[in-house]
């Protein structure tokens, strides 16, 4: 196969709704409400003359947090900015943001491009900017032409934006660096990053760079992505628009130099890209500094104190999952992909049974399997991280098998479906019944029974058909609940042959 | 300044103006630009550049919520609604993919 003729040059814009109780000027409730629209508002934020807006601080100090996680710079010096232009979703006609002074700027997210850890890809953010969200438009469905609907329940939300710099390389890495951002998010405590509610949202800026056979290399016009609700979408949709990109050029040539800007929608039902509105310019927005808010000014003493408040990140947790509970990358990965919850509940196991390899497989396999079948979060699942560290303890102090922890899970999980309460000492009764047997007298008197039961077996295993011990093994088995099979199995043969 | 300029301008502030209109703000807006173009005289080399006209800094609120307009006060001035939405000239997606 020949090199690629092009290269893909990906940039996002991630759009986080800041998890405040109030929205960003005003004290309307932040709370995705559409069931009941227009309900929480109030004159700022619905743009009415006179009315003037004041900076939730809380929403300052989330911004502020999600910045260093990022690892961005923080001037000392911010100010607000109006951008305007005319939608139905924004009232005042502009939206407060911020343009040439953003609180932050030049830091950077590493993802991995395989799940085994892969080179580490250190993505450069460009800035993130804390603005004001817009309402939400309805349309007519009927395809009638009717009005369109407006809710400004949303309207005034903090939002914050991340804008990286075209360092991404392909569809997939797009995703990979939304999974880490929302993880990144969700981990210390910013927003509840949910795309179907749109408190976490994405643009994607494409274009490719074609490699010309004289070395040089042209770069196609640079397209917005817009209208994609789910990584997988987002993912879908740059696959979808670099081979677009890539057979438009083969058939018109055409240049960055040749067309500004353009918006496409992704259409998921169809799973295609489509042309929207032409982006206005710039400088169209006229950007100029909000008079009806102050700047914010802040002492590097006052970042530090954010610096050190932030909690243990994503990226730190799982080197920590690998060197303290010996995990490999991948399932260090998966604890941690799989939210803050999930992750917590592992760290309590992994306390409580001290052995971080059988408390991942615990949970990653078990817990996690029964967790995505009953839809249920984490925090009302009934057997809570005590009931499994206690008796995860079980197996690492080689009192119980494997199989018989599997059993006791079972039952714990049959009685929770009853509502009947479960107590860490019922985990310890339950395990108690099925302590693998030291008693070697016991066990010896079993076999020596089993083996006398089955004279024609004992010629098998003795001619070296080794199998004929299972009917055997059962025997004993069910003699003595507890017995660790393969020690039963060991005996049975060295027993026989010794006979 | 040229006329094109000046429907530029008129249509960022979605007004529509007449030819006869554009003639005569376009004359305006000259003056108004010729007027404050002696600033441009000043030399502000060691100038830092003005952020804001209040010397105020760090105005915050505290992250607590307060009542909301009720749904009826929110609409009252809407030019239309149906009683629980603004409602609005049905706004087009171009779709032609």
């Amino acid at each position: 196969m020949s090199s690629p003729s092009y290269t893909v040059i990906i940039g996002l814009e991630v759009h986080t709704q800041l998890k405040t109780n109030s929205k960003l000027f005003c004290s309307c409730a932040n709370e995705f409400n559409p069931d009941n629209p227009n309900t929480q508002t109030c004159p700022v934020c619905l743009g009415l003359p006179g009315a003037l807006p004041v900076m939730n601080r809380h929403a300052f100090d989330l911004s502020l947090k999600t910045a260093l996680a990022l690892n961005c710079t923080i001037p000392h010096f911010t100010k607000w900015d109006r951008k305007q232009y005319y939608y139905p979703d924004l009232p005042k006609a502009y939206q407060i943001s911020q343009f040439d002074l953003p609180f932050s700027e030049n830091g950077w997210l590493e993802i991995t491009n395989d799940e085994d850890g892969g080179p580490v890809r250190r993505i450069n953010i460009t800035r993130a900017h804390l603005e004001e969200d817009a309402g939400k438009n309805v349309h007519d469905e009927s395809g009638q032409g009717g009005d369109s609907g407006v809710d400004l329940n949303r309207t005034g939300t903090p939002l914050l934006e991340i804008v990286s710099e075209p360092d991404l390389r392909s569809a997939s890495e797009a995703r990979r660096y939304l999974e880490e951002m929302r993880t990144l998010l969700l981990f210390i405590e910013v927003s509840d990053c949910n795309m179907q509610e749109g408190s976490l949202r994405c643009d994607a800026n494409v274009n490719l760079h074609i490699h010309n056979e004289d070395g040089t290399t042209t770069a196609t016009p640079i397209v917005e992505l817009k209208n994609m609700n789910s990584f997988r979408n987002v993912e879908m949709a740059i696959d979808y628009e670099v081979k677009r990109q890539h057979s438009e050029f083969k058939k018109t040539g055409k240049t960055i130099d040749d067309s500004s800007k353009v918006t496409r929608g992704w259409d998921a039902e169809r799973s295609v890209t489509f042309a929207q509105r032409e982006k206005e310019d710039v400088s169209d927005y006229r950007f100029f500094p909000d008079p009806d808010l102050v700047p914010v000014v802040l002492t590097e003493s006052e970042i530090e104190v954010v610096r050190r408040s932030l909690p243990e990140t994503p990226a730190v947790k799982r080197d920590r999952f690998r060197t303290e509970h010996g995990l490999t990358e991948y399932d260090a990965s998966v604890i941690i992909g799989q939210g803050p919850g999930i992750t917590a509940y592992f760290e309590a196991v992994v306390f409580a049974c001290g052995d971080g390899k059988i408390a991942v497989n615990w949970v990653t396999q078990d817990v996690l399997r029964d967790l995505n079948a009953s839809e249920s979060g984490v925090d009302d699942f009934p057997i809570t991280s005590d009931l499994l560290g206690t008796l995860l303890k079980w197996i690492t102090s080689e009192r119980l098998t494997n199989k018989s922890a599997r059993e006791v899970y079972a039952i714990l999980k049959k009685r929770a479906v009853t509502g009947d309460e479960i107590s860490v000492q019922d985990v310890e009764t339950l395990a108690a019944e099925r302590e693998i047997v030291r008693d070697t007298g016991a066990l010896e008197a079993a076999i020596a029974a089993a083996i006398a039961s089955r004279p024609d077996a004992v010629e098998d295993v003795k001619t070296g058909k080794l199998q004929a011990v299972g009917p055997m093994m059962g025997m004993v088995m069910k003699q003595v609940g507890g017995a660790d099979p393969k020690e039963v199995r060991a005996m049975l043969i060295s027993m026989i042959q010794d006979s | 300044m040229e006329i094109d300029e000046v429907r530029k301008v008129a249509s960022l502030a979605r007004l529509e103006l007449s030819d006869q209109e554009l003639e005569t703000y376009g004359q305006n807006l000259t003056q108004i630009l010729g007027y404050v173009e002696v600033l441009n005289e000043v030399d502000i080399k060691e100038v830092m550049p003005m952020p804001h006209a209040v010397d105020l800094q760090n105005v915050f609120r505290p992250d607590e919520r307060g009542p909301s307009l009720n749904r009826t006060a929110a609409l009252s001035n809407a030019p239309k609604t149906d009683g629980q939405f603004f409602q609005v000239p049905q706004i087009l997606e171009q779709k032609d993919a």
